[in-house]
Formats: C-alpha cells, structure tokens, sequence
C-alpha cells in the first residue's frame, strides 16, 4: 500500500491525543523528543521501505531505458534522495497538494501513482500520466494531488503558495508541500513565494532537497549563507527545521511536526480568523549519487566523497532499522526488493507496450474546449481548404 | 440612455461574476484598500472583503504564480497588473505556466485565471511603462487575448474571460478608463445599435463570445482593423476621410486569440482594400499576422497592398509631441487609407 494513498493510512495522520493539530508550539520540543515515527505502526514502516526500494530500482530501469533511447529528452535521477519524497509523503493526508521540480518520478511514485503511468509518460506513450505531452520533468496526477514536475527551476514555488492559497480560501484542512534543489534558492520566485506565504499566514512547507549541487555548481559557490539556510527563512519571519534527508524516518518525523503546525492555516489579513503556525521553510539535506542529468560528467566532485556519502546510504539504514528492531526479517526484505524489481520490469513492459501519443492528441489539451480553426489545426490547413474549395 | 465608463464596466463585470461565484477572488496591488491604483475595484473590498479581495505587496512573480496555482487547484483568480508594462518581471509564470499546464499535464490541471490591466501608453510614462504586448503574447498557444475598446466590449469580454476556463488576458487601457463619461466625446454617433452598453445595467448574463469580431462602423469603401484604443484613431480617421467620400469599415476583432479572420476577410471581400491598425511595435506583430493571414484568405480581392499602421519601431519616448507622433494615430490612419486607396 502506498503512503497516504488508502483509507490505511488515515489513522497514521490522526494526531496522537495530547499533540494537538494546531500551534501546540509548547509541544514542539517534546515532539522532537517522542518521534512521530515510534507510533508507527510496522506495515507503514515497511511500506516506507518498500516505497524507496521501488523509486531506486524504477529509477535503475528508467537509467537503462534512457541509454537504450527509449526516453528522450533531460532525464533526472532521484537515487540517493529517494527518503525526502517517502518521509514526506508519508506524514500527508492523501488530498494534501504536492508539487515539485523537475526530479520529479520519486515524487510521483510515493504520492501513489501507478510506475506504468510514470515510465509511459518518459516513453511518450498515451498512456503515460500526462499522455506522454510532459515527459520525465513533467509528472502530473490529479487523483493523487501531485500538482506537477516543473521545469523552469523556481518556477513552482509561486505555483505552490497558489495551491496553499486555494485551501485556505476553501477551509480546508490541508497542507501544500512545495518541493525545490538547493538551486532554486537563488531564484526570485522563491524569495517571493515564501513572502507572500509569510504575510498570509499560509499552509505551506517549503522543502529544499539540499543535494549540495545545481548542476556543478555547489552550493557555497551559488547561494549567500548556504551553511545557515535557517537565515533565508529567519529574513521571511518563517518556521525553519533541518532533517537528515537520507533518513525516512528523520524525515518522516520533521514534516509530520512541522506539517501539523502548518496545517489549516488561516490569515487574518484574508479576512479569516488567525490561526496555525503558517509555513514553514524545511532544509532536508540529502545527496544525489547519479550526475545532475543523464549527460553529466561529474567533473566537479570526487568519487571518494560520492562513495562517502553512498555509506548513509536511506535504503540500507532503514533496512538496519527495521532489522535491529525486529520489525522486518532479512527473507522479507529480500522479497520486497524482489517485487519492486519486478514492478518496474512490469513498468517498462508496459511503457513498451502501450500505443505511441497518435498524431490526433497533437491538438487536444491546448485549450479546455476546442474552438476555431487557427488554435486546434493551425492556420495552414484552413487556408489550403480555402484555395481548395474555389474562393 | 443609461452609460457606464470603461473602468465602470471593468467593475460591475467583476463584480457581478464575484456575486455569482465563491471561486473567483480579486489580488493585485492596491485594489483593496486603496481602492484601485486607476478606481477600477472601488468599493469592492467593501463589498466582498479581505478575503475575496485580496491587496498583495508589488511581487508579480509571486502573485501571477499564485493565481496560476490558485487556478490549477479549482479556484478563478482575477489578477491585476496595475499595468501589463509590469508583468514582464513575471513572465515565466504567465506565459510558461499558465498557458501550458492544461497540455503539459495531459488535460489534468488547467489554468481558469484572467490576467487584467492596462496596456499601451498611458500618457508621457516613457518607454518602460508604455508596453503593448499583445504582439509578444498573442502567438503563445493556450491563451486567450482580449482587448476591448469600449465600456460595452469591456464588461461583455471580461465576463466572458471570468467564465473561461483558459487562461484570458485582458488588455485594458488607461487612456481608455474615463471612455463613456458625461461629456466624453459621444462615438455612438458611429454605430447607433451596438455601442451603447447594456440598458440594464445589472443584466448578469451579459456577455461577449471570443473570436467574434465587431463592426465598429460598416462601410463600402475600405476595411480598417483595429483593436483597443486605435479603434478610437480609426474612428476619427473614418469621420475625416467621410469628408473625401471615403467610406470606411471599422472591424474590431475585440480578441485576438482567438482571431475572427472570417469577419475581416469578409469586409475585405466587399471593400477590397485594408489597412491594419495596431498598437505595438511593427515587427512580428498581431498586425503583421492579420496582414499575413489577409493575403492567406483573401489575395485575389485586393486591389492594393495591405497596409500597416503601428507604434514606430522605437522605444516609447517621453516627450509629448513625440509620443503621440510614434502612435498609430488617427493622421497615420488617414494618411494610410488615402495611400491604399488611391487607385480605387
Ligand atoms: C530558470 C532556469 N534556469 C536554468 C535551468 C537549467 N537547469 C536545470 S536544473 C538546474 C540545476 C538546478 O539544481 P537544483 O535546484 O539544486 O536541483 P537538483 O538538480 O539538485 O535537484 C539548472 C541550472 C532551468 N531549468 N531553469
Ligand atoms: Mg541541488
């Protein structure tokens, strides 16, 4: 069962007696002190795991399948990462709106979309889940609340502060988690969503996947105080918290806190009445042990610190975890990695299988009903018609 | 007869599609308690609250996105520039999100927001707040683009744009807000049955259809194509070249995406000359594509060249004398309409 995707996973949302949902802020500190995460109960644990299983060796798949050509196009990879997109996920109400860059297909997969649907998409196909018109950089799923890979790096922050807008104008109870690289940072539309999202009082987490690099440029190199992001959110007057990002559990933990405080919050300067602890600005520090895309030489970083970092390595530490505390036994482990493999073969089959986006979805989609000739065939067309018929 | 300013009807059809529809909210700059930076959302902040009438700080990027996120989720976000000359900085948001998420994401989350504010020079405020930028947004497909000239067009269009569930922008005009006042000059003289505005002025489905143009003034002799506020040049110009036994046709597409071509290559036919008037600048614009798209439809008809009239090919000077020269005045138009048809 995937995370926050089946009425399974709404008592684990439920906010154990005492914690509160809302601007418990004396609470905080005990919370950090009594993780989320020991409530748990072991299948969500093992979930957790079987879910980074599935995006690392998804994401295996999708690496050959590129090589191979079969996915064209700027091509992201999310191993190393996959622990910021489970944990997170997980601490979710399942209609909580998600949106994130462009390393977007772990995202996807933890928020429940079916692999065949991602792998189609990075295929072309029709059946892809955004009829092959996205790609890999552009994964949308509306059933599950995943507002879009975005490709224009910063360009969803404003996007997210929209959706985070949207549920408080509609009172919702909802939590909008906005996803960005450490790159992102640096762009304007960042700093502006995070103002508008601090003058409003809004429900919104702002995640960082700190992977240390924006393409070759690390992070010191490119973004002022890179070791005190804490500062960035300080400048907003937001909430600040760090998590090991190659921790799903460290993560899970962070974002079901902060998430909380978050959720449902209201502004008065909306007209509602005040309340909640309003965004919250979330540092998850993770690496990325592929290159930036799947044409990058790695030029600007050495093997010995890649490997360095491959040893806290989220996968084997929740394996350790779930051993050392006898919630798993190594043969079920070893199944679930067998299952994820055979997913994601099914995935590929499936993308290969599925029909190409015929030539008639070229003009569907550009506007919500069709109309007139120069925006759904072109204007060619009409005007040979024209000459055709004699005028 | 009952008649409502431009800025007017840009309000009641705020307004009264607010009345009708919790999803569509108001956010731009100073259109709460100031009011309106041009009065345009005077009053609405009383009627409607903070909540539905939203003041946000000068952050177009931020705000523009926000209504593109507001708009995927399911609400109607109308988003005001205090002048489209400032969406510039905001460019990815409105042009790279808002018109392709519906395609981007396989028909899943589109974008039902409307983009409002002034376009063109507004009055000697020099080259970075003179834009006109339906030539650079016009060719973006999965947008719409409207561009009313009159208080009538203004309210039908915009009422049309809130319903919409594509992203509209609407290019309003400050030099067009006071248009209908007491003492205004009177174009009903024109066209006596389509200028005045609805008589009821609480008519709440009073709307104007996309792509369909509007016969300004019908004439035999010569079609002018003219959009916003050179409708108003393009009417003077008739008025004086009626003086010389020209009678022109004024047709005003009222949206430019999407382009009601039949209606202009129709009067074409009829007239057999045309002159294209078009407030930005003469370079790929949406007056080169409807003298393109002219010469597509209707060749064999001409019986001279198309013409253009544009904004000169410079930025927009300060200077008064000069920026009203660099427009496409009413004396270009003129001038434009004795050149193409002085062999008739
Ligand atoms: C506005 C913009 N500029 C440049 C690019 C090209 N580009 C794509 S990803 C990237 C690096 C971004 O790094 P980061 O935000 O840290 O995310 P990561 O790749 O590490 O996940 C760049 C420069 C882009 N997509 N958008
Ligand atoms: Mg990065």
């Amino acid at each position: 069962m995937t995370p926050g995707n089946g009425p399974d996973s709404a008592p684990e949302v439920t906010p154990e007696p005492g914690q509160g949902t809302l601007m418990t802020s004396a609470t905080t500190e005990d919370r950090v002190k009594t993780p989320a995460s020991q409530s748990l109960p072991k299948d969500k644990l093992v979930d957790m795991l079987y879910q980074m299983m599935l995006i690392r060796r998804f994401e295996e798949r999708t690496m050959q399948a590129y090589q191979q050509a079969h996915i064209g196009g700027f091509c992201h990879i999310y191993i190393g990462q996959e622990a910021t997109a489970v944990g997170t996920v997980a601490a979710l109400l399942d209609d909580d709106p998600i949106i994130t860059a462009y390393r977007d297909h772990g995202h996807a997969l933890a928020r429940g979309m079916h692999p065949n649907y991602c792998m189609a998409e990075m295929y072309g196909k029709i059946t892809g889940c955004a009829k092959g018109k996205g790609g890999s950089m552009h994964m949308f799923d509306k059933a599950h609340h995943m507002y879009g890979g975005h490709a224009i790096v910063g360009g969803q922050c404003p996007l997210g502060v929209g959706l985070a807008f949207a549920t408080q104008y509609e009172k919702k109870n909802n939590v909008t988690v906005c996803f960005f690289g450490d790159g992102a940072i640096n762009q304007g539309a960042f700093h502006e969503a995070m103002n508008l999202a601090a003058i409003w009082n809004l429900p919104i987490i702002f995640v960082v996947e700190n992977n240390g690099y924006s393409m070759g440029t690390a992070i010191q190199r490119g973004t002022a105080a890179a070791n005190d992001l804490g500062a960035k959110a300080k400048a907003y007057g937001m909430r600040y918290a760090e998590c090991d990002g190659m921790d799903v559990l460290d993560t899970y933990n962070t974002f079901k806190r902060e998430g909380d405080l978050s959720r449902g919050s209201t502004s008065s300067a909306l007209g509602l009445e005040q309340s909640g602890g309003g965004p919250c600005f979330i540092n998850a520090k993770t690496y990325r042990y592929q290159g930036h895309s799947m044409s990058d030489p790695q030029k600007y970083r050495s093997k010995d610190e890649v490997s360095e970092k491959k040893e806290k390595d989220c996968i084997s530490t929740m394996v350790s975890h779930l051993i050392d505390n006898k919630l798993a036994t190594q043969d079920q482990i070893d199944e679930l990695d067998k299952k994820a493999k055979q997913v994601s073969r099914d995935a590929i089959k499936y993308a290969e299988q599925s029909p190409d986006l015929p030539k008639s979805e070229m003009f569907t989609d550009i506007y919500s009903q069709p109309y007139g000739p120069p925006f759904v065939k072109g204007a060619l067309p009409k005007m040979i018609t024209d000459n055709n018929s004699g005028d | 007869m009952q008649t409502i300013q431009y800025r007017e009807a840009i309000r009641e059809a705020m307004q009264e599609e607010m009345r009708l529809d919790d999803r569509v909210f108001l956010m731009g700059e100073e259109v709460a308690q100031y009011n309106g930076a041009y009065k345009i959302s005077q009053g609405m902040l009383d009627e409607f609250g903070p909540r539905r009438v939203v003041d946000s700080p000068i952050s177009e990027t931020g705000f523009s996105g926000l209504g593109v996120g507001a708009a995927m989720y399911g609400l109607r976000p109308i988003i005001e520039f205090m002048s489209w000359s400032f969406c510039l900085v905001a460019a990815d948001q409105i042009i790279n999100n808002a018109p392709k998420m519906l395609y981007m994401s396989g028909g899943q989350f589109g974008c039902p927001a409307v983009f409002r504010g002034n376009n063109g020079a507004g009055g000697q405020l020099g080259s970075t707040h003179s834009w006109c930028v339906e030539s650079m947004f016009a060719s973006v497909p999965g947008l719409k683009l409207a561009i009313p000239s009159t208080p009538r067009d203004a309210k039908g269009l915009l009422k049309t744009a809130i319903r919409d569930d594509d992203p509209v922008f609407n290019l309003e005009s400050e030099r067009m807000l006071g248009l209908g006042a007491r003492g205004d000059k009177d174009f009903s003289r024109y066209i006596k049955d389509t200028w005045a505005p609805p008589t009821n002025k609480q008519d709440e489905d009073f709307t104007i259809p996309f792509g369909v143009a509007d016969i300004k003034k019908p004439g035999k002799d010569v079609t002018i194509v003219a959009a916003g506020r050179p409708v108003h040049f393009a009417l003077d110009a008739a008025e004086e070249l009626e003086k010389e036994g020209i009678d022109c046709e004024v047709i005003d597409p009222r949206t430019y995406r999407p382009l009601d071509i039949d209606t202009i290559v129709k009067s074409v036919r009829k007239t057999n000359y045309c002159v294209v008037v078009d407030q930005s600048w003469p370079f790929a614009s949406v007056g080169s594509e409807i003298a393109a798209q002219v010469y597509e439809h209707a060749m064999d008809d001409l019986d001279n060249k198309v013409i253009r009239v544009n904004n000169d090919d410079i930025p927009a000077p300060y200077n008064r004398t000069l920026e009203q020269e660099m427009l496409p005045n009413t004396r270009k138009i003129v001038e434009a309409v004795r050149a193409v048809t002085y062999n008739a």
